[in-house]
């Protein structure tokens, strides 16, 4: 194992979407710093986008909706818990970012007369544009860094965030072919690295069958909470109604403008909105414990011509193998219900609400150290949020790193993480890494997938932090196998997250996604606030403690405006 | 520890017939890193059962090579 030091600027940890979008902005905004994206994958088809992407769910577009209509929209959405300021962002540059997308060449919708073509997805208002061309999204995010001459590293994952008196000041990365360390110095730090992903298990049993591109682990969770970063509600899980076995979206999203809807057994409507919620799941969750599932993504009363319209997109963005799937069951849209079940959790703000604590600046709580995209807490951010987010963080830390110098790497540190780093490798004949996942996302399942229960979470959190001992039984031949080993210890720090939130939180909020069987009612007296976890530095203990949300920027009255998607 | 291998069929499927031995087009665009040539043929091959049937490697393959079918516990 050589090691590689390299030195830099700023450095882009993630290739997605929010990352490429703030290696160009801050390439563009400072033109002579040295600008480096890591990339665990290749940045050309990397991250949640990699296959495309259908529409995007967050579109505040002039004339048909305001930054102030979307952050209520959210606030109401996401009963309370936010920072509006952040939520803000996404509402006020969003249609910048559209704009610069068509001028690389991202093509939307639009209607006869020229207007951007939105839809309603939402209970109120109309965010949803869609992207029927979006297929080849990645493809031209990554040519715009190249063309803004950006460096990338490709295959090389992150491990750990380097710190020197609570600033961050680097990463240590594995080169995940060759099996070399990389120590890499900057100035400033962006962790965009997605979801986390591969938290629960599939009820398929494969372990990459999952929403999420799998190769986002909860990497970025972890390194941040590692290193000392607030994380924050980690209890609001990610859960989504997927295509049963296949787990990818249906998409109602796509469909629910053409007029499709979700069903029950019956045929008939049990929600109101098809926008991803808690509230939404829990609808799904009672339909489904009622007596009238399964529940499925309905098309069959439409006509040929909207079906063909709607397999043309659903076949070609996103999730392409769905085409696949369908023929090979026998399946057709004309004819026959798209079945769905509720999905095994995740930890996404791009879907739901949890993640590393950000400001509207996208930093979080360690100087140096910023977030962006699906692992920063900005609720309900999706693809737009990414891309905001992204340039967010990356504008303004081309100022930070203005007087700003090279911190000095810790020797002890690096060893210390190299003997981490080496462990499994010297250990070839120890148990699989296949094995030791299962097990942990299973614990996941059994324990914390909701509607959650005290002892339950209890033996969870128990089991997770016993599973420490488990890790270091992994073995690993070759660097390929040892990325996945080190992806189990950032999936174990999410799930012991995971646990120790959902039983802080004596409540439920979020509707399925924080269901507590022994506290099934939500409580605004005692929490409408925030719930942080951070790491102790004295014993490096996992604390927990609440924190006051930030005061809004716009007054919504959350008794009176319940977010409330089931049919009567 | 004792170890075993076991037999599992994989969802990407090369033709072997039509890999091209310089090309490397899906290796490096899988996001799972799943795919190595087989240094004696110099074909392509799934060495790690990790999946996410996303398409890129048979997308751009130049000469249609590959087919990705939907791993078995799913399909």
């Amino acid at each position: 194992m050589e090691i590689i030091n390299i030195e830099v600027d700023f450095l882009v940890v993630g290739g997605g979407t929010a990352g490429c979008m703030a290696a160009v902005k801050a390439k563009q905004k400072s033109p002579d710093s040295s600008v480096l994206v890591l990339e665990k994958a290749n940045i050309r088809r990397s991250g949640a986008i990699a296959m495309g992407m259908d529409g995007v769910n967050t579109a505040v577009i002039p004339g048909n909706s305001t930054p102030e209509q979307y952050v209520r929209e959210i606030t109401i959405a996401n009963d309370g818990i936010l920072d509006q300021s952040a939520v803000h962002k996404t509402g006020l540059l969003g249609f910048d970012v559209i704009q610069e997308l068509e001028e690389w060449g991202v093509k939307f919708q639009k209607d006869n007369e020229g207007k951007y073509d939105l839809k309603q997805v939402h209970r109120v208002g109309k965010y949803v544009l869609p992207m029927p061309e979006g297929k080849d999204l990645k493809k031209i995010l990554s040519r715009q860094v190249k063309r803004n001459k950006i460096k990338v590293i490709n295959r090389v994952m992150a491990t750990s965030v380097l710190t020197q008196n609570g600033r961050a000041i680097g990463i240590t990365g594995l080169d995940v072919r060759s099996g070399d360390m990389y120590v890499i110095k900057s100035k400033a730090i962006l962790l965009c690295t997605g979801a986390c992903g591969r938290l629960g298990l599939p009820a398929s049993g494969y372990l990459y069958g999952t929403y999420e591109n799998p190769t986002n682990a909860g990497d970025g969770y972890s390194m941040a909470y590692q290193a000392g970063a607030k994380l924050s509600n980690i209890e609001c899980f990610q859960i989504n109604p997927l295509i049963k076995d296949y787990n990818g979206p249906a998409c109602a999203y796509v469909a629910s403008p053409f007029g499709a809807y979700t069903a029950n057994a019956t045929g008939n409507r049990f929600i109101s909105c098809d926008y991803w919620s808690g509230q939404m799941m829990l609808e799904v969750w009672r339909e489904l414990n009622s007596g009238k599932g399964p529940v499925h993504l309905k098309m069959y009363h439409l006509d040929e011509s909207t079906i063909s319209e709607i397999e043309s997109i659903l076949f070609d963005n996103e999730r392409p193998s769905r085409e696949r799937f369908h023929a090979g069951r026998g399946e057709n849209y004309r004819r026959d219900g798209v079945e769905m079940n509720i999905s095994e959790i995740g930890l996404c703000s791009g879907h739901s609400a949890s993640g590393v604590q950000v400001d509207e600046f996208m930093r979080t709580s360690i100087p140096g150290l910023y977030a962006a995209g699906d692992m920063a807490n900005v609720p309900h951010n999706y693809m737009i949020g990414a891309f905001v987010s992204g340039r967010v963080a990356a504008e303004h830390a081309m100022d930070y790193i203005k007087d700003i110098d090279h911190g000095d790497v810790d020797s002890d540190f690096i060893n210390t993480e190299r003997e981490r780093l080496l462990a499994p490798l010297n250990n070839p004949n120890g148990i699989p890494h296949t094995q030791v996942e299962y097990k942990l996302r299973r614990f996941v399942n059994d324990y914390l997938q909701p509607p959650k229960s005290p002892k339950n979470m209890k033996i969870g959190l128990e089991k997770f932090i016993d599973y420490k001992n488990v890790l270091d039984e992994l073995g690993a031949r070759d660097p390929h196998e040892l990325m996945r080993c080190m992806e189990i210890h950032f999936i174990r720090d999410c799930a012991e997250m995971a646990a120790k939130a959902s039983l802080y939180r004596t409540e439920s909020r979020w509707g399925l996604y924080h269901y507590r069987l022994d506290f099934p009612n939500r409580n605004d007296d005692e929490w409408m606030c925030n719930t942080i976890i951070k790491k102790s530095l004295e014993n490096n203990e996992m604390t927990i403690f609440k924190e006051d949300l930030k005061p809004y920027l716009f007054d919504v009255n959350l008794n009176k405006e319940k977010y409330d998607v089931s049919v009567a | 520890m004792a170890l075993t291998n076991n037999r599992v069929d994989v969802p990407v499927i090369v033709d072997e017939s039509k890999c091209l031995d310089k090309c490397k087009a899906c290796i490096e665009v899988c996001p799972l890193d799943v795919l190595v040539k087989n240094p004696d043929t110099g074909k392509a091959y799934m060495k790690y059962d990790e999946c996410w049937f996303c398409l890129p490697c048979e997308k751009e393959c130049p000469t249609g090579a590959i087919t990705v079918q939907i791993p078995f516990l799913l399909r």
